[in-house]
């Protein structure tokens, strides 16, 4: 597999140079591998920082910026990063008011942002956490890792963010995060495998003709297998299994909704992907209020797409028309 | 050759050393395996993240030699977690440091000992992970051979052997291999393919003191 690469062991390194170069109102320590924005610490304001594994961007660093992260910390491709990352970046992004950890249910995340939350109360940081477990693929809870972390997070960045910018304390951001991460579903599919640098070719086999269902965003097979499907055929399937997690409350607010491409997935398809799922969340009585659609939560190099529907109310609403600026998402200002 | 049988096993600081750096060097040989392992029901990493991890112990260990058993897994173990990262960082993390807790400042130790001390990294490993003995976990190589070391360092090894292969037939319930459910039945777990690696060493570096 022929990748745009010096090494597999320099990847997330080079990323952040790169980034470096691209983005001077970021401060990337490429070093110590954490991403933070230039104006950090902001005087009065809670801080977000989150961090995971890399071969997901635009998440996290490229939601570092006004209304959204302070801080990011990568760590290697599909890894969580460690606790010195999560701990320094907290250090330097907190100006008294308190960090929120932004974390994905994943084991090596929740272990790895456990240890930085000690040594960050060592250190004299206020610290909170809250955990996005929106995929709803997952669905025998008790005998796994729980529901994993995927294109909720976005929402959850994004609107706690944009309440932490308003300078809402610590305990209410926390509490916003929370709700928003209740009411955030995901469901994804894979046309393709993904190739991880330290494999240099495909982490599973998935014949031509045949789709994956329930996937997640690691290149881990999902939970189903079938022949290959329309983009209608698709948004039927993805629409109802959130729909059916979501049960009766799905009509009764309206939902963000982000239509999100795993990496190779061009956005011409992501866009008449888009307007099927428009077509059936309709048929259904589902309103949505605002969408996304591109290339957000990404699985390396996979094809394929995700759903994530978010309830809001009018606070939410706000919130997510709210300022933001960073280097993958940007209006308002 | 069997071991044990025929004299008492005090075990030094550089027999603690020889474990560690017998350990660097098996993750290096199999981390590919370990890596495709991983690919099956996971997310293709755990050669290249234990290799990283265990490479930075042996630097470690040149870069400030232990004065004692218990200082050297200490060592071992707070460089994964700050080199590893994902769950196998504080995982293998936890396991070494608490072992290490465990035999204190003692210059040697017995293998009754260490059997001891592992039992208690062991179970900090489960608490920490949530996870028991039939999940398809490391745990399921690990648990049997702490149970058999107080016997020999072979049995120990022959235990976790026994234990990697018996997860084959498992359906995973922690860890990223428990989002394929069914699925996951009929490959071994990497995480006690590793941890087969690390008792292995253990007997090895047994042999070399002998030698």
């Amino acid at each position: 597999m022929k990748m745009l690469i010096n090494a597999p062991e320099r990847v997330v390194e080079d990323a952040l140079r790169g980034m470096a170069a691209a983005h001077p109102e970021l401060v990337v320590d490429v070093e110590n591998r954490v991403v933070i924005r230039r104006d950090a610490p902001v005087a009065g304001k809670v801080s977000l920082v989150s961090g995971g594994g890399s071969g997901h961007e635009p998440l996290h660093a490229g939601f570092v910026g006004r209304g959204m992260l302070d801080g990011a910390c990568p760590g290697e491709v599909f890894t969580s990063p460690v606790p010195d990352q999560a701990l320094r970046a907290a250090a330097a992004t907190d100006s008294g008011s308190g960090v929120l950890f932004v974390v994905k249910n994943y084991t090596g995340d929740v272990l790895n942002f456990d240890m930085a939350m000690e040594l960050a109360e060592d250190e004299g940081v206020r610290a909170a956490r809250v955990l996005v477990e929106d995929d709803v693929a997952v669905t025998d809870s008790l005998f796994t890792a729980g529901r994993r972390g995927t294109g909720g997070t976005l929402f959850v960045e994004k609107l706690a963010g944009a309440a932490a910018e308003e300078g809402a304390p610590l305990e209410t951001v926390e509490a916003l995060a929370r709700r928003v991460a209740g009411a955030c579903r995901s469901y994804g599919v894979a046309l393709s495998p993904c190739s991880t640098p330290a494999k240099g070719g495909p982490t599973f086999d998935l014949p031509a003709g045949e789709l994956e269902l329930g996937i997640g965003i690691h290149g881990e097979p999902g939970r189903e297998r079938r022949a290959m499907m329309t983009s209608a055929e698709i948004a039927e399937v993805t629409v109802d299994a959130l729909l059916e997690d979501l049960g009766d409350s799905a009509t009764e607010h309206p939902f963000l909704a982000l239509v999100n491409g795993m990496g190779s997935t061009p956005l011409l398809e992501l866009y008449g992907f888009n307007a099927e799922v428009r077509r059936v969340l309709a048929a259904r009585g589902v309103v949505v209020a605002r969408t996304l659609v591109g290339n957000y939560v990404t699985s390396l190099d996979m094809a394929g797409c995700s759903v994530t529907l978010c309830e809001v109310d009018e606070e939410l609403l706000r919130l997510w028309d709210a300022p933001v600026s960073t280097a993958a998402l940007r209006w308002g200002c | 050759m069997e071991d044990g049988s025929r004299r008492v096993a005090e075990l030094d600081t550089g027999f603690f050393v020889r474990w560690l750096t017998e350990t660097a060097s098996a993750v290096d040989r199999e981390a590919d395996r370990l890596t495709e392992l991983d690919s099956a029901i996971g997310d293709a990493d755990h050669g290249s993240n234990l290799r990283r991890g265990f490479t930075a112990v042996t630097a470690a260990l040149t870069d400030k030699p232990p004065p004692s058993p218990g200082a050297a897994l200490g060592l071992a173990g707070r460089t994964l977690v700050s080199k590893v990262g994902g769950a196998s960082g504080p995982l293998y993390g936890t396991l070494l440091r608490r072992t290490g807790r465990e035999l204190g400042d003692a210059a040697t130790v017995s293998r009754e000992e260490l059997a001891r001390a592992m039992s208690t990294g062991v179970e900090a490993v489960a608490a920490l992970g949530g996870a028991a003995e039939g999940d398809k976990t490391m745990l399921d190589a690990l648990l049997p051979a702490v149970r058999a070391l107080p016997e020999s360092f072979t049995a120990a090894r022959r235990a976790a052997a026994e234990g990697a292969v018996g997860t084959v037939p498992m359906r995973a319930r922690r860890g990223r291999a428990s989002y394929l459910g069914e699925r996951s039945i009929g490959h071994e777990d990497p995480g006690a393919a590793s941890s087969l690696l690390l008792v292995a060493a253990l007997e090895r570096s047994w042999e070399a003191a002998d030698e």
